[in-house]
């Protein structure tokens, strides 16, 4: 690699901006596809372009082979985040967790007193309200959405905000009877049953988790398990 | 109520900026530098597509391929990947033996591509 070249991959990292990085396998020419990036030794044909579009949708690198030659297509994606409404104390477990499994993690809480630097050093904080805080976020498909409040007042609408875009993941905290209710203020405010289906409630995977560290590991779980699906296809 | 210690999200321990960053300030500091890339695997292996290893001239590394069990082997190579500048494709399996004196405790088998810094 041309030390231009990981310069500029790096530039495109600090300002969390997509990058690609095509390599031909046999002699190691390589072109990286960003902003700002340095002249390609690689010729990026149609063919080619196509698996880097696949491969970027995908967020997921690998070979692609065209007219006998060897590709490898590397996808340097922005981290995935992770939008955590309660500045509560399973939230204090769960985004350390989440920054370790690779996640930007922001929590949202208008109640200054939780969303402090004291509690959550190093986590990006808003004390907006939650659903001027989540619009302003911009939720993606990259994005996951967890409300921890147990209060209707800032998880409802945070979860009006999610419920309009497409997270690929949304959890809300709660029992049944608490998720029953909640479900039936959505209901009342217009939300369709599918539309419903898609909060994870209650969150996070059945591990009879107690400890707020223990249900931050069943939400991580459920993430992770979202991302990728099990491998024995939940069979097992 | 237990009290959960107040900790900074610590580094990831496989963090790939980390991995770049260090190979950058390894050439900016004037020493040579090689990056292994996994690139293909299959079955259990035990790092996914896009890991990355950083080797420094005077050994030094961050960031992994594997469990630990063919990094050895690709420094190897990497080190001569920073003598002659060539490119080059690894490939590691259990049945791989012969080749490469190590193997893939898990079973499964891997292809890294080793480069240098230039």
């Amino acid at each position: 690699m041309k030390t231009a070249t990981l310069k500029a991959l790096l530039a495109a990292r600090a300002a969390k901006t997509p990058a690609a990085l095509v390599t031909e396998i046999d002699g190691g020419a390589q072109t990286l596809l960003c902003d700002r990036a340095p002249p390609g030794e690689v010729a990026i044909g149609a063919a080619l372009q196509a698996e880097v579009d696949a491969a970027r949708s995908a967020d997921r690198s690998g070979t692609a082979e065209i007219d006998g030659k060897q590709y490898f297509i590397q996808i340097f994606n922005p981290p995935r985040r992770l939008i955590l409404v309660g500045a509560v104390h399973i939230a204090q477990s769960l985004a350390p967790m989440a920054a370790l499994a690779g996640y930007a993690v922001t929590v949202v809480d208008p109640r200054g007193a939780f969303a402090t630097e004291l509690r959550f050093p190093g986590v990006s904080l808003s004390t907006e309200w939650p659903d001027d805080a989540l619009t302003a976020l911009d939720i993606d498909r990259r994005t996951a959405v967890v409300t921890l409040t147990h209060d209707p007042k800032l998880d409802d609408p945070a979860l009006h905000v999610a419920l309009g875009a497409y997270p690929f993941y949304i959890g809300a905290l709660g029992s049944r009877k608490t998720h029953g209710k909640r479900l039936d203020r959505l209901r009342a405010a217009g939300f369709d049953d599918a539309t419903l289906a898609r909060i994870h409630a209650p969150v996070g995977l059945d591990i009879g988790a107690v400890s707020p560290a223990e249900i931050a590991i069943s939400v991580l779980a459920e993430l992770t398990r979202e991302l990728h699906g099990p491998k024995t296809g939940g069979k097992e | 109520m237990t009290k959960t210690p107040n900790i900074a999200a610590p580094p990831r321990i496989d963090d790939p900026d980390d991995i770049l960053e260090r190979a950058a300030a390894w050439r900016a500091a004037g020493r040579r530098v090689a990056l292994a890339t996994v690139v293909k695997t299959w079955g259990s292996s035990p790092r996914p597509v896009g890991s990355q290893l950083a080797v420094d001239d005077k050994g030094a590394m961050l960031g992994s391929v594997s469990g630990g069990c063919i990094e050895g082997a690709v420094i190897r190579e990497a080190m001569e990947a920073m003598e002659d500048g060539r490119a080059r494709l690894l490939e590691f399996s259990v049945s791989n033996e012969q080749a490469w004196e190590v193997g893939l405790a898990c079973g499964g088998r891997v292809e890294v591509f080793v480069e240098r810094v230039e």
